[in-house]
């Protein structure tokens, strides 16, 4: 536990320097869709035929959603690259793994320090929310766990990938066959029903679909027994996702 | 190495560091142990003394003694001046200093160096060995690996010569000298395609060596088999008399050939 701490520590200190980099892209460029996405074409739904989506005004249709994906987006960006350079460019890890740190302490710190940062990001965006009004219940806080446990749901089994790769060309293919499609088509802008039964199927699989439904109920102060479901399934993910980095990075670093 | 340093597990036999089992006690045996692997592993995130205060907490050492060791430590390996750099901009020498610094950060009992100085100028070199020198007095264990054996020669009592992973000689480097070539190598040289068949030579040196370039003598006195080349009637283009070194013994252990 401790060594995990010290790894924590390590993060805290070089993120000293970069943080400005990464609020960008966890911060305001959600908030940028948010504006965009909510008011403008909220504004227009609001004057159309159905005035609503899912009984929800767009606004706080899209607003779980996006805190979701967003934590899904970070949790993504976080273990390629540059879990990439600490293995094999800089070697960040040999270093640390010369020390009485193991391999287990380097993915706890690594997972725990992930979980803070999404917890950070989402808590300035859970604001955000709060701030336009899109928060109807007390419950709505509890999203912003949901939105970590989605995070690490992603980042985990994403990690363990990345431990086994030498080049870097699949994070590519990741980001564009799996995050993206994921961020438009998984129940963020518009409700899943909307989709052909088989793509309902599939975004039924990924973590993200769950996270938001279930971030999406909370916000409105909605707990239906579906979120025991969706817990589980963020659960899953994320338990096998750890258990997998903890394979695969043991084997890459400790020969 | 990395067997030692408890990342790698042993292919075969018994290993025990600081009397412990690595694969049991990884963790208790690194934390009396300084790495300083062949290639940098800085972290290139991170400034030059950053570098070594987050190194100190892996130990588990104390923030403010970590930050007091981090000055110390800078300075023993005279990079105090560069403390608030980025990594990026050190010189290679400057980049292998600070890893031996980061090394010394738990004041390990064993210091394992793969290759230290591969790769830098001789005046980094020279600062290197003088600083290995000294924790050496200081009573540090240092086991190193080297194929430069003016090193091996300046900072071992006891050396292991290996070939294709054997073990084919062990000793101080004056014994192996003493044991495997002679107190002084008389060195000829002849010019292009005038080289005398070596019978000319005959009972001159303990043992000669004829390479492309040149003849090697190995003998005690490199100055009298001088004179008998000459009264022979050879007339080398070049003659030098030096002393035996380790380089002639490994040379002569593992062969000319070169080693891919």
């Amino acid at each position: 536990m401790t060594g995990a701490l010290r790894v924590l520590e390590h993060n805290l200190i070089v993120y000293r320097r970069t943080w400005k980099g990464s609020v960008f892209m966890s911060f305001v460029s959600p908030i940028l869709f948010l504006a965009a996405m909510g008011f403008g074409l909220g504004g227009l739904i609001s004057h159309g035929p159905v005035r609503t989506v899912d009984g929800l005004s767009y606004l706080v249709f899209l607003a779980p959603g996006l805190l979701v994906a967003t934590a899904m987006q970070s949790g993504f960006v976080e273990t390629t690259f540059p879990i990439m350079a600490r293995i094999q460019w800089e070697r960040t890890y040999e270093g640390m793994l010369a020390t009485p740190l193991r391999v287990l302490d380097v993915l706890a710190g690594e997972f725990g320090w992930l979980a803070l940062r999404l917890g950070l990001g989402s808590v300035a965006f859970f604001l955000i929310m709060v701030l336009f009004g899109t928060v109807h219940s007390v419950l709505g806080l509890v999203a912003v766990l949901v939105a970590v446990l989605t995070g690490l749901a992603f980042a985990a089994p994403i990690l363990a990938w990345t431990a086994t790769r030498r080049t870097t060309e699949s994070f590519a293919l990741i980001g564009r066959f799996l995050i993206t499609p994921l961020f438009l088509l998984g129940g963020v802008f518009f409700p899943i029903h909307q989709l052909p039964q088989v793509v309902q199927g599939i975004a039924w699989l990924t973590p993200l679909a769950h996270g938001v439904a279930l971030a999406r109920s909370l916000s409105v102060g909605v707990l239906a027994p579906s979120a025991a479901i969706h817990l589980a399934v963020l659960l899953a993910y994320a338990a096998i996702g750890i258990g997998a980095a903890r394979i695969t990075l043991e084997r890459r670093l400790v020969t | 190495m990395r067997m030692i340093g408890c990342v790698s597990t042993a292919s075969g036999g018994t290993l025990r560091v600081l009397g412990m089992d690595p694969v049991a006690d990884g963790p208790r045996i690194r934390a009396r142990l300084g790495v300083v692997p062949q290639s940098d592993t800085l972290d290139t995130e991170l400034l030059v003394d950053e570098n070594i205060f987050t190194y100190a907490r892996y130990f588990g050492i104390r923030r403010e003694v970590a930050r007091r060791r981090a000055e110390e430590l800078l300075d023993f390996v005279q990079l105090r001046d560069r403390a608030h750099d980025r990594v990026e901009l050190l010189s290679g020498g400057m980049k292998r200093r600070l890893t031996i610094a980061r090394a010394l950060v738990n004041e390990p009992e064993l210091l394992l160096l793969d290759e230290p100085t591969t790769g830098l100028d001789p005046q980094a070199r020279h600062l290197v060995w003088d600083r290995l020198y000294r924790l050496k007095q200081q009573g540090v264990t240092i086991v190193l690996t080297t194929h430069y054996m003016d090193e091996a020669e300046q900072l071992c009592d006891r050396l292991v010569v290996m070939d294709k992973a054997k073990i084919v000689a062990f000793g101080s480097p004056r014994s192996l000298i003493d044991r495997y070539s002679s107190r002084e190598v008389l060195e000829l040289r002849f010019a292009i395609d005038a080289t005398p068949a070596l019978d000319k030579l005959d009972g001159l040196a303990d043992r000669i060596e004829a390479l492309p370039d040149r003849v090697l003598l190995y003998t005690n006195d490199g100055e009298g088999a001088a004179d008998a080349v000459h009264s022979r009637g050879l007339r080398p283009e070049s003659t030098l008399v030096r002393r035996s070194t380790l380089e002639d013994v490994f040379l002569r252990l593992t062969g000319r050939s070169l080693v891919e």
